[in-house]
């Protein structure tokens, strides 16, 4: 009986709709996306014509890639702050206070206190692990005051963000750590830390069967239940498009090469004869992008396939409901804070190994990058609403905005200007989408 | 042990002597309050005159200061809404409580979510459940994919009812169902209160419209300044009685008079 009745009014609406819209409703992509990701082709082609020709090369496009995965890893953490209406100022401080305990912890403490040798593989795995505990426990306190006392996030973690830079520097008396295990290193980037042509395309062809694996089970289980399918060529489309992407941005990653000097100290490390007209190695995927790849899945995993994430946006959505139908809203509260917390530690673990050092200085501002991200990404201030991905995208916007203008050679004050200006005016744009919708 | 199929002599729940206060004001005070399987009980009393604050604590919203609930005849301890779901109690609350981020499906099992064997949300059996029953309640309703905020008011509220017929309530309250709702969908919810009654289930119902309470009530029960004043069959008292009972707190003689009822001279 309601098929009958409601299916002639679905159809009817759907002849009324413009080819761009049926495409749309045909693929179920979301509009606010696809708007992000011309904002980034555009900023792209943008900057690589006022560049000359610089941005958009493989050696810029990696490096980008690096540059961004710390503050794409914080940003997935920021959406489900933001989206149970909370914020966190701490998280740049947090990664500076995490950032000096693992370097501590490897330069000083396990080999003069533990007596670990230096090179041993247990002074990069102790000291990575002591500073993820370190920051979930950091996070799991604001959690706590937040949740469980009633004292607003903005302010604990406002002090959070005093008491942790103090912290870090009252670790060392402001002194700099260095240098870094060579093991730790590697989550750093670079030559080494990165995982050759080879091993990149494996990553990418099994990325490539992870798509179409998901599309066609996820195909299989609306048939069970007779539930409205896509068109063929919409998966089709999506699939080829999602595969392109990937094997994309590999081949860009394996067009970079090892820079002249490193390939001629290996060759001659391994008695290698230079063939002629030189050794190319590729890069590959960098170690820190494929983190903040697998952080990407497995929070979206999270927020979308879990019970934890479905409480995170009912509690967004409409806080007393969600108590009113059972949920221990606090309890959730505080385990959001504790993986914002270990975040900015995975965070601080990247950062740290790409600089080789741990400074006091480690993180200062990134919460602000952290939340303008997750703000461009889409995350609604008002709470309820956010991507994982979206926020990953924004976090690669602001960064492409950032060395887009060092390539340029813009002075530092005006490229905050711009900065300040991109994020007022994506929010803007947001605001007034939304209120089409 | 619960009885599962209780004896009309028992009541379905019973609450004695419940007292609660916030900052010093009584905002129920010393109230009592029955229900008996199959019955539906209206909840009559001016703004803050404590029937929403009363019928939270029943659905473990607030926390009662003093006084018992009974279920079946057996004291049970409600301190949270999942421990009155654990014992059949439903609410549909005045703000509806639903989450408007999220779609129809989630918000019916928000807090009861369906898992696959993998531990994971099993959003495809959820929206197949949700299909079904809103397919009982509202035949035209389609928007599925939604978040609710996109819905009508009457759509919204057909979300909420249904999810709190969704699991199998033995007790539903309803705190002021048809406020936001035009006439037609006002007659649609009170055929469902006469089709949940038939069905054993006990309803509370919070109204202001006294025509619907005499429609669709077996009795009435009135509040004043947190005090009950009287419960009554609705066959024994008038309309006009009973806004006695409520603007004036005069109990007539068809009523079983309450603490808070007025102190007649007579």
């Amino acid at each position: 009986m309601t098929d009958t009745t409601t299916t002639p009014v679905d159809r009817a609406r759907a002849s009324d709709l413009g080819p761009f819209a049926r495409f749309l409703k045909a693929t179920e992509l979301d509009v606010r996306m696809l708007g992000m990701v011309s904002a980034l082709v555009i900023i792209w082609v943008g900057l690589h014509i006022l560049s000359g020709g610089l941005f958009l090369t493989p050696r810029n496009l990696w490096n980008l890639s690096v540059q961004s995965a710390s503050v794409a890893i914080m940003a997935t953490g920021m959406v489900l702050v933001i989206v149970t209406r909370n914020i966190d100022l701490s998280v740049g401080s947090i990664l500076g206070f995490c950032g000096m305990v693992m370097g501590v912890m490897q330069a000083q403490w396990l080999p003069q206190v533990f007596g670990i040798p230096l090179g041993s593989p247990w002074l990069w795995i102790l000291a990575l692990c002591s500073g993820l505990l370190v920051g979930a426990a950091i996070g799991a306190l604001h959690g706590y005051v937040i949740a469980y006392m009633g004292v607003p996030a903005f302010i604990v973690t406002l002090g959070g963000l005093l008491i942790w830079r103090g912290g870090a520097w009252w670790l060392t008396s402001g002194q700099t750590v260095a240098p870094m295990d060579e093991t730790y290193r590697l989550m750093g980037g670079g030559p080494q830390g990165s995982i050759g042509a080879t091993w990149s395309w494996i990553v990418g062809l099994i990325a490539c069967v992870g798509v179409v694996w998901m599309l066609r089970s996820d195909r299989v289980q609306r048939q069970r239940f007779h539930f409205p399918l896509r068109p063929l060529w919409a998966e089709a489309f999506l699939g080829a498009v999602a595969c392109a992407v990937i094997l994309g941005a590999v081949w860009i990653a394996n067009s970079y090469g090892w820079p002249i000097g490193i390939v001629r100290r290996y060759m001659q490390e391994n008695a290698i004869v230079p063939p002629e007209g030189g050794l190319f190695i590729a890069h590959g995927i960098a170690i820190p992008v494929l983190m903040a790849i697998a952080v990407g899945i497995v929070m979206t995993f999270l927020t979308r396939r879990t019970r934890f994430g479905r409480y995170v946006f009912a509690i967004g959505g409409n806080p007393e409901a969600a108590a009113l139908a059972g949920i221990a809203t606090r309890w959730v509260t505080m385990k959001i804070f504790m993986l914002m917390g270990l975040l900015a530690a995975v965070g601080a673990a990247i950062s740290s190994a790409r600089l080789n050092a741990s400074t006091n200085a480690l993180g200062t501002l990134d919460e602000l990058l952290v939340i303008a991200a997750a703000v461009i990404g889409g995350t609604s201030l008002a709470g309820g609403a956010g991507t994982v991905l979206g926020a990953m995208l924004g976090a690669l916007l602001m960064q492409s905005l950032q060395s887009g203008m060092v390539l340029l050679g813009i002075d530092t004050p005006l490229q905050n200007i711009i900065v300040g200006f991109v994020l007022v005016l994506a929010v803007w744009l947001d605001t007034m989408y939304r209120k089409r919708v | 042990m619960v009885p599962l199929a209780p004896t009309p002599e028992v009541p379905l729940v019973e609450m004695r002597d419940i007292s609660i206060a916030f900052g010093g004001i009584r905002a129920v005070d010393d109230a009592s309050i029955d229900l008996y399987p199959g019955e539906v009980v209206a909840l009559l009393g001016h703004n803050g005159a404590g029937k929403s604050t009363l019928i939270k604590i029943l659905s473990g919203a607030y926390k009662r200061d003093t006084g018992t609930i009974l279920v079946n005849g057996e004291e049970v301890a409600i301190n949270s809404p999942r421990d009155a779901k654990k014992y059949g109690i439903e609410t549909i609350y005045q703000t509806l409580a639903l989450a408007d981020n999220v779609d129809a499906a989630a918000n019916l099992f928000l807090g009861r979510e369906l898992m696959t064997s993998w531990g994971t949300l099993d959003d495809v059996a959820m929206e197949a459940e949700a299909r079904k029953v809103m397919g009982r309640l509202n035949p035209r309703f389609q928007r599925f994919k939604d978040p609710v905020a996109r819905l009508s008011g009457g759509q919204r509220q057909s979300v909420a009812i249904a999810r709190a017929i969704l699991f199998n309530a033995r007790i539903l309250i309803m705190d002021e169902p048809t406020a936001a709702l035009g006439p037609q969908e006002t007659a649609q919810v009170g055929e469902l209160v006469k089709q949940l009654k038939s069905e054993g289930i006990g309803i509370f119902l919070i109204s202001h419209d006294i025509h619907d309470v005499f429609d669709l009530a077996d009795r009435v029960c009135v509040m004043k300044n947190g005090q009950v004043v009287g419960t009554a069959k609705t066959t024994e008292v008038t309309q006009d009685e009973v806004l006695g009972m409520i603007i004036l707190g005069k109990c007539p003689p068809g009523a079983i008079p309450g603490p808070g009822a007025m102190k007649a001279a007579a």
